[in-house]
């Protein structure tokens, strides 16, 4: 069964979500990736405040192809999410709620996604031409100097995306790969 | 000698790396029909079911299969009796900035490796793999390579005590190691023997290969086959999310090596494994 989840998360829709369910997001996604996470934690570290509220927000880790004139965004599929690890926990830290990329998070991110109550989703990576077709709305919102790497606030509409790790210390990755591991 | 204009390899490259980002070959998608009849997982099911329905989604509607339309990779057997008119290595990066600036495809080059890192703006400079080779034909093969499964690339140098088993089992342990980051289900390029550059080219250049097809070499083709059965059992399934198909292929290059040396490299391609090729 797929749950339809209205972004921004709610405490109440966190807690609900397990590893291995498939979801369709709708609402606000802001889109970052490396570079920008850099900058973002930088700031932090200064004090100083993130060009966006990042408060409940859920991050997309994300770098599109141009968008051809008459379209909204580019091929859009989500990025290798270890990437952002060693930024994440200072973001949880602040507020931010919910990430969607691909592949395995750090056990460092594991546990602030537990002690922040927050939640990791991956989309199919490779599905970017498919996913571009849920976005309906694309802006810069910060840092444009970096391209492919600036900030967007997207909107989504039924963005499909799988419950990897919860709240309750679930991991698809893991319990996936035990299920069907012919290893004794 | 023939004589080529430089102008002509421009075109055919450009238009090599559009058709190769916007539309997977024939061999690929029957490979991935074949994992969605087989894959025993509900989950990886699903995630071969977008993967199928993203390639239906890019071919019709003239969209990037994925937004990494990676570094662009091309392999030149160029004719020892051609003469080619003009600069051979603007020629081929020049018909990168066409395609990558004028087919909408994402620039992810940056400049210096580990300083400034500015994006170079047109995907360029691509990278070159020359061979010399009889004839007066030139054969171009496009690889755009996404960083996602090329960052999971792995060298060895293996003593040669470690032998056929020691080969396999480092490759399934870079598959394993790699684990969801790749995008699976992969095609893992083996390269053995050589020297170490030597190596990782050979896995490279494996991957070029029409999926599935098996090596032409005897002892190669038993390994290709045993790599993939131990692979596929390591439960990663399509994406990570468990299952059966981790892999759709495993294609093993080897070549003559030092009396001392067993290099193994692993270069392993995501799902969407665009290469396209033609001859001039």
């Amino acid at each position: 069964m797929v749950k339809k989840i209205t972004l921004p998360l709610t405490e109440e829709v966190i807690k609900s979500l397990k590893a291995g369910d498939n979801v369709l997001l709708s609402g606000t996604l802001y889109v970052a990736r490396d570079a920008a996470h850099r900058r973002m934690v930088d700031a932090l570290d200064r004090g100083e405040p993130l060009p966006f509220d990042i408060k409940k927000q859920t991050l997309y880790y994300m770098g599109p192809s141009p968008a051809p004139p008459g379209k909204v965004i580019g091929s859009a599929g989500p990025t290798t999410s270890k990437r952002m690890d060693a930024y994440t926990p200072k973001l949880l830290a602040s507020g931010l709620k919910g990430m969607v990329g691909k592949g395995v998070r750090s056990d460092e991110v594991k546990n602030a996604i537990k002690k922040y109550k927050a939640v990791y989703f991956a989309a199919v990576g490779g599905a970017g031409a498919l996913i571009s077709k849920t976005i309906v709305k694309s802006e810069v919102v910060a840092y444009p100097d970096l391209g492919p790497e600036a900030v967007l606030k997207i909107e989504v509409k039924d963005f499909p995306a799988t419950v990897i790790n919860d709240i309750h210390g679930g991991d698809l990755y893991i319990e996936g790969k035990k299920r069907y591991s012919l290893a004794q | 000698m023939r004589s080529i204009p430089a102008a002509d390899i421009t075109d055919a490259v450009s238009k090599l790396f559009v058709q190769a980002n916007y539309s997977l070959g024939a061999d690929v998608l029957a490979a991935l029909k074949k994992a969605r009849k087989e894959e025993k997982s509900p989950a990886g099911r699903d995630a071969l079911d977008v993967i199928l329905e993203n390639a239906r989604t890019a071919a019709k509607e003239n969209i990037p299969l994925c937004q990494d339309c990676g570094a662009a990779v091309v392999f030149l057997e160029i004719g020892q009796d051609v003469h080619i008119k003009g600069d051979l290595t603007k020629a081929v990066n020049d018909g990168v900035k066409q395609a990558y600036t004028g087919g909408y495809l994402r620039k992810s080059m940056v400049d210096h490796p580990f300083s400034t890192r500015q994006n170079t703006g047109d995907n360029t400079p691509a990278i070159i793999h020359t061979a010399v080779v009889p004839g007066d034909k030139v054969k171009i093969t496009v690889l755009p390579k996404g960083g996602g499964s090329e960052n999971m690339a792995k060298l060895a140098m293996l003593l040669p005590s470690a032998g056929r088993q020691g080969v396999i089992d480092f490759v399934v342990k870079a598959v394993e190691e790699a684990w969801s980051n790749p995008c699976p289900p992969l095609i893992i390029g083996v390269g053995i023997g050589g020297t170490a550059e030597k190596a990782m080219e050979l896995a490279k250049h494996a991957l070029i290969r029409k999926v599935g097809q098996s090596s032409p070499d005897k002892e190669n083709a038993a390994l290709e086959k045993d790599i993939l059965h131990n692979v596929n059992g390591l439960g990663i399934g399509p994406m990570g999310y468990g299952g059966r198909i981790t892999a759709l292929a495993v294609h093993v290059e080897s070549f003559p090596a030092h009396i001392t040396a067993l290099p193994v490299a692993v270069n392993l391609q995501c799902h969407s494994a665009r290469h396209r090729e033609a001859i001039i």
